[in-house]
């Protein structure tokens, strides 16, 4: 285990080197990535001129919504810095026959194809998204209790583990399909149904799709459960959803871990 | 003589040489392809479930001129509008060439390369649509409830119309994008800047009508007003404006020739930054 972090640490060290001898584009990279944000922002604003709440009755008026999209982007940014630059090399890896390289070091190949590169320029959108929830939470009501701030991180980091596992089937199915350029794509949209209250998917087509969000491919826990515990009000019933994700997440990471192994059995080498 | 009477057709034969060639390459990789295609519905999905809690919530029973049913039918209206205007890779592809040195190949040959990327492009467009006719035909079918009645046939015109002009438009821009790379070594993040232009203000995440009644500090002048001055609106918001009867009559003629100008311009545009961008260009790579 110490000799991993000893290695990811030498990963992260390179790729901070690497970013900061093209400081410029790093900096474009940043504010690129704040751009993006900036405009999902600015469509919330926007949306909220219309409405004074995301579904009736569901309590997510502004400052507890801005809130949730603020938990959204820590969750994401921390995958994107971490995670998902070293799984959208994998494609090309695949393709060209470069994961034989990564196959034949004395090393878990899961932790190498999943961890060797870093985007700290990702990590942009996470401050700003920390900043946007000191701000909402500023603005409630009735503040969260000590309870929820300490569940916060843990289920941060069990949204996060999800996405990683999410991932890393992805990645898994990267390795069976021989070449899949969609997996970012993929990645977005199937992303795209946690950005959102899971309260929205209601009615006979709503229905099932938060079923399915929720306890095939647990999207909706991602960012949904640590946003509530923060941004609702905290009660005896909210802890069937944070037992959920935490749960989920651990089988996840089982799940993904065997599906990764068994595409690894079947990955037939692409380079001469 | 003879020659010069056999050019138009080698040119032709050239370009469905390079149709097929294109039609095959798209072909090839068909599971990662029609995976690709399928998930673009996606985003949709979540679109309408957010407008409907919106509405939900609201007194209101329309927004900016448009009801529930209305959003819905314009998203996916926007989709198909993208699934025209959409460049994917095309302007990456284009400076990566140019980085990498593989662009000089076209240099050497007697190929147009603009017309070959347009080639290329159509080839594409014309396999996408082959798989993706029938997810689009079902998802319009499941969601005609929230179209209006079907519009006459001039209309339906205008949109087809607006949707192969939105084709080179989105084809001349990205185009000329990529042909930064000249100038430039490294262009993806410019690429990215301008994704998330095109995609706030092509109407392609809200009809551009909603920004009706938000100031700019000009007198007069809203910030729908001054988003229509830019060509961004042609590739999404104006094609499934036009479906929804929002432009009519002589505006609609008027929006029309607009894009058209803009496609000249853009074509223009790209012409002279190739001719620009080769005369400065130095091959790297062997």
């Amino acid at each position: 285990m110490r000799r991993y972090l000893g290695i990811f640490l030498t990963f992260a060290r390179a790729c901070l080197v690497r970013d900061m001898t093209f400081r410029a584009n790093f900096l474009l990279e940043c504010v690129t990535s704040l751009g993006w944000m900036s405009m999902n922002l600015a469509f919330y604003l926007l949306v909220f001129t219309f409405t004074p709440e995301i579904g009736r009755g569901t309590g997510w008026t502004r400052e507890p919504f801005f809130a949730f999209v603020a938990t959204g982007l820590i969750v994401n940014s921390i995958v994107q810095a971490f995670f998902m630059p070293s799984a959208e090399e994998l494609t090309e890896m695949v393709r060209s026959g470069g994961l034989d390289s990564v196959l034949v070091q004395p090393l878990d190949a899961q932790f190498l194809l999943s961890l060797h590169r870093v985007e700290y320029s990702s990590l942009a959108n996470g401050l700003v998204g920390v900043g946007l929830l000191g701000w909402a939470v500023s603005r409630f009501t009735a503040p969260p209790p000590a309870i929820a701030w300490l569940l916060y991180p843990l289920l941060v980091a069990c949204g996060v583990a999800i996405l990683y596992a999410l991932i890393i089937m992805l990645a898994a199915a990267t390795i069976l399909l021989g070449r899949n350029q969609s997996l970012y794509d993929f990645w977005f949209y199937l992303t795209n149904f946690s950005r959102y209250p899971a309260e929205i998917y209601a009615g006979p087509w709503g229905g099932p799709i938060r079923m399915i969000c929720t306890f095939v491919i647990p999207i909706l826990l991602v960012v949904n459960v640590p946003a509530r515990v923060i941004a609702q009000p905290f009660s005896a019933g909210s802890w069937t959803p944070i037992g959920g994700a935490v749960l989920a997440a651990a089988v996840m990471l089982v799940v993904s871990r065997l599906v990764f192994q068994a595409a690894l059995a079947k990955y037939r080498s692409a380079s001469s | 003589m003879s020659e010069t009477a056999a050019r138009p057709f080698a040119g032709l034969r050239a370009w469905w040489t390079m149709l097929s060639i294109c039609i095959e390459e798209r072909l090839a990789y068909r599971g990662d392809f029609i995976l690709g295609t399928a998930m673009r519905f996606l985003p949709i999905v979540t679109q309408v479930f957010l407008w409907t809690a919106v509405f939900g919530a609201t007194a209101r029973g329309d927004i900016a001129g448009y009801s529930r049913d209305d959003i819905v039918a314009y998203y996916l209206l926007t989709m198909v509008a993208r699934a025209f205007s959409s460049m994917p890779g095309l302007a990456g592809g284009i400076a990566r060439s140019v980085r990498d040195g593989s662009i000089k190949k076209y240099l050497v040959q007697p190929v147009d390369y603009v017309g070959y990327l347009l080639a290329a492009r159509i080839a594409h467009k014309l396999v996408y649509y082959l798989v993706a006719a029938l997810p689009f035909a079902a998802i319009f079918f499941v969601c005609r409830g929230f179209f209006p009645p079907l519009p006459d046939a001039t209309t339906v015109a205008a949109f087809v119309l607006s949707l192969v002009l939105s084709f080179l438009l989105g084809f001349f821009m990205e185009a000329t994008l990529g042909m930064l790379g000249f100038w430039f070594l490294e262009v993806s993040s410019v690429i990215f800047a301008y994704m998330l232009v095109q995609y706030l203000l092509s109407g392609h995440m809200f009809p551009i009508d909603m920004l009706t009644g938000i100031p700019t500090g000009i007198p007069g002048v809203s910030l729908a007003d001054l988003v229509r001055w830019l060509p961004f609106e042609y590739t999404a918001y104006f094609p499934a404006a036009v479906w929804l009867g929002k432009v009519r009559g002589w505006a609609l003629v008027r929006a029309l020739a607009i894009e058209a100008g803009w496609v000249v311009a853009m074509a223009l545009c790209c012409r002279l930054a190739w001719r620009r961008g080769t005369r400065r260009y130095s091959a790297f790579g062997g």
